[in-house]
């Protein structure tokens, strides 16, 4: 209970980055954090107590594996988080090539 | 668990630190600590798989990051409606958490899952796919779809930085288009 509390709070810190954060740079270091919470939220729930990680070995019989489920979904998410955290960071670098700016309410009119 | 906590909370520190101070390329580095915690975080919880792969995925962000902040840097500003902003930002804040915290009472019990779904594959995985690591066998045997939709997403990606990240788009034959021609409308 106390570590779905510190997993959500972590959310909150990303998310108050995302909400009042000026630079582009700094929202993006807010969604990296939210999505780090999110998958830690979710391995926590998949966590049994005093269980083994979920690969079964020939010589022992293993009955108190963690649940293997939340793990290949956070897997996938884990990549997929890579490869939007990639796209962002080219529309950032493309926007200072532009502006010659981070600050986002120096972004006002639109060029093109 | 004592461990689990210390991390946790090394991790909240770490992101408040990448939030709050000044320069960028301290910001990136914080982030990066606080992902390599969570990588010592999902060994703990005995999350080999997703340990190693978060890792790969963290020092490969890093390497973005850097290359995106290096040498660009922003003085810090407060101009504006600083307070009335940042009151209705943590009001909201914390809303969502007295909310969530009546939701999380609902879940089960921290260290004690309901293994429906899980109780199956755990108990044919070795039969059925022949994988003796059923995180493996699951996503690439039982949710092979899902896998084959985040390649989908991945490659989506690449296309899609690759379009934002090339300077000039496809010319006509003879046409010669300048560097500077590109932000202005033709």
């Amino acid at each position: 209970m106390i570590a779905y509390f510190l997993c959500l709070v972590l959310f909150c810190v990303g998310l108050y980055c995302v909400l009042r954060k000026r630079n582009i740079i700094k929202i993006i270091v807010g969604i990296i954090i939210c999505e780090y919470a999110v998958n830690l939220f979710f391995i926590l729930v998949s966590y049994r107590m005093g269980g083994r990680a979920p690969i079964f070995s020939p010589d022992a019989t293993i009955l108190n594996m963690v649940d293997p489920l939340p793990q290949a979904v956070v897997l996938t998410a884990i990549v997929i988080s890579l490869a939007s955290t990639a796209m962002l960071v080219a529309i950032a670098m493309r926007i200072y090539e532009k502006y010659q700016t981070f600050d986002i309410t120096k972004i006002r009119e639109l060029r093109g | 668990m004592i461990e689990l906590y210390i991390l946790i909370i090394f991790m909240i520190v770490g992101a408040i630190i990448a939030i709050e101070v000044k320069d960028l390329l301290s910001s990136v580095v914080a982030v990066g600590a606080v992902g390599l915690a969570l990588s010592i975080v999902f060994l703990i919880l005995k999350a080999p798989d997703v340990a190693i792969t978060q890792l790969v995925v963290e020092i490969l962000c890093l390497i973005i990051l850097i290359r995106a902040t290096l040498r660009k840097d922003l003085p810090f500003s407060t101009t504006g409606r600083w307070f009335l902003n940042t009151a209705i930002t943590v009001c909201f804040i914390a809303v969502f958490l007295f909310v969530s915290f009546k939701a999380l009472k609902q879940l089960p019990p921290f260290g004690y899952p309901t293994m429906r779904v899980a109780s199956v594959y755990l108990k044919e995985g070795l039969s059925v796919t022949g994988a003796t690591n059923i995180v493996a066998s699951v996503i690439l045997d039982f949710r092979a779809y899902d896998t084959l939709g985040e390649a989908t997403v991945l490659f989506t990606a690449v296309i899609g930085v690759l379009a934002i990240v090339r300077r000039v788009g496809r010319k006509k034959v003879g046409e010669i288009v300048r560097e500077e021609d590109e932000s202005r409308p033709s």
